[in-house]
């Protein structure tokens, strides 16, 4: 195995943490993050969907954005301009998910953005989170203060006895719907509580001081249905969602109607609504809801038990013929103990139950479109 | 009496006779993690030394099995395709991955003994 060079990567505030349960050191994104636990990915996975995981997700950015004229909307209709969601229309206390694009109708980003009343509340990608910031910088920085909370930590709880655990530190817990965010106190430390995460499980990621991050994470494991979770778990878990991974499944090549995203652009922002347009990659991006894109992101569900992995040539036929797609995110899904995959197919192959081939060792294994999420999710709607 | 030898890239083999069994080593199965899938070579297949002969497959990647010595492959182990997990519970026992005629028995000095394994993985 290669060592990696330790010194110059980042740690989060919890990385002792991690270490003194065993965690299996990796780069990621410029952080040492850990891998897997000693129960390793299977188990962790499957915990996760049957009580409860806490994983570590600090190394995302945590991003403030303080209108300069106090008025929340104007914060909104700022950020409005770099991404092709509808802000204004997040209501205090509520979260959406959005994606900043490019001028060619890529994406930048992927991010959640919740309204705390007197300033807009950003998670952004830990890859990504140097570069929008820049980005809102130049932007925004007319109408926006825009503070990086760099001092927070983020962990999210995810699981069916997430809820559970939760409401011993934190009463206002249980009453959260899925996507509610706001200020909370979790066992009398001042956090940013959302009803959301990245597993398709009901679950909640919390914002912490950085300083009280480990005390908070120790209190949530010393609950006996609670299992600490590494990032290999945390991409079989949010791959058997059906949930994008930066990077992978979106990037500056596709634009949020290619990745099946249409659910994320609310209708004031697509052609005849309020606020249509007035982003960046708007003209691509339009073109494709009204007349619709050449390719889509789809669900792939092997025939045999060989994970078809990422980077995997997708195929018509069973021989000959030049790829029709490219598989972005694949392998095993514990839950369904069978291959799981997503990829870029011509719309004109799109359709469920679609028959294909991923070459794979170079042979052609067969695969069929389907939907997802693969594993149906549990959120507290 | 078998004689089991090791080699550097975590394979090892029981030689009996003119036959080697073949699989990958304990501590080749806790750096892979959970094995989901095993592909193995097709029974007749002539491998050439140090070619990729097998795959083995963990929740996040897949890793190739090289041919310890050159052969041909006379059985492979069908269990591994039902139950991939038996890789991490008894790598070094059921969980063997084929069977090779030894086609050259030279090649088996290139290999380690236990002892020089232990030291190689310590």
């Amino acid at each position: 195995m290669l060592a990696h060079n330790q010194d110059s990567l980042k740690r989060t505030p919890l990385h002792s943490l991690h270490v003194s349960l065993g965690g299996k050191m990796v780069p990621f994104a410029g952080y040492d993050m850990p891998v897997q636990y000693p129960a390793g990915v299977l188990k962790e996975h499957l915990h996760t969907r049957t009580q409860a995981g806490l994983f570590d997700v600090s190394h995302m950015g945590q991003i403030a954005l303080r209108p300069k004229s106090g008025r929340i909307e104007d914060a909104a209709r700022a950020l409005e301009r770099l991404v092709p969601q509808d802000i204004v229309a997040i209501a205090e206390g509520r979260q959406r998910y959005a994606q900043f694009t490019n001028a060619e109708g890529g994406i930048l980003d992927d991010l959640m953005v919740a309204n705390f009343g007197d300033h807009l509340f950003l998670v952004v990608n830990a890859a990504c989170k140097d570069a929008d910031e820049a980005h809102l910088r130049a932007n925004l920085s007319d109408d926006c203060i825009i503070d990086s909370l760099a001092d927070r930590a983020l962990v999210a709880l995810q699981g069916p006895k997430a809820e559970a655990v939760l409401a011993k530190f934190c009463t206002e817990a249980p009453a959260m719907k899925f996507m509610d965010a706001g200020p909370h106190e979790v066992a009398g430390i001042k956090c940013f509580v959302s009803r959301s995460g990245y597993t398709g499980e009901d679950g909640f990621e919390i914002s912490v001081p950085a300083s009280d991050a480990e005390r908070l994470a120790k209190m949530l494991l010393d609950n006996p249905d609670v299992l600490p979770i590494g990032l290999g778990a945390r991409d079989s878990l949010r791959l058997e969602a059906g949930l994008c991974l930066y990077g992978h499944d979106i990037d500056t090549e596709t634009t949020p109607v290619e990745a099946a995203l249409e659910w994320s652009v609310q209708k004031s922002r697509r052609s005849g609504g309020a606020r249509a347009g007035g982003f960046p990659g708007a003209a691509k991006i339009l073109a494709h809801f009204d007349g619709g894109a050449s390719r889509r992101r789809v669900g792939l569900r092997a025939e045999g038990r060989a994970p078809v992995r990422e980077g995997a040539l997708l195929f018509a036929d069973s021989a000959g013929g030049e790829p029709i797609g490219k598989v972005t995110s694949g392998g095993f899904g514990p839950s369904l103990s069978a291959p799981v995959a997503m990829g870029y197919v011509p719309v004109s192959l799109s359709a469920l139950g679609t028959k294909l081939f991923a070459e794979v060792r170079g042979q052609r294994l067969p695969l069929a479109v389907a939907a997802m999420p693969f594993v149906k999710n549990t959120y507290k709607r | 009496m078998t004689t089991t030898l090791y080699t550097s890239d975590h394979e090892w083999l029981a030689i009996d006779g003119d036959t080697a069994t073949v699989g990958i080593t304990d501590y080749a199965q806790q750096q892979l993690g959970d094995v989901v899938f095993v592909e193995l070579p097709k029974v007749g297949r002539s491998l050439k030394k140090a070619e990729a002969a097998a795959v083995v497959e963990s929740v996040k990647a897949a890793s190739d099995v090289y041919a310890p010595i050159s052969g041909e492959v006379v059985e492979t182990n069908e269990a591994l395709a039902a139950e991939p997990a038996l890789v991490n519970s008894d790598a070094q026992g059921a969980a063997w991955f084929f069977k090779i005629k030894i086609a050259d028995r030279s090649e088996l000095g290139g290999l380690m003994d236990e002892a020089a394994y232990k030291a190689h993985t310590a």
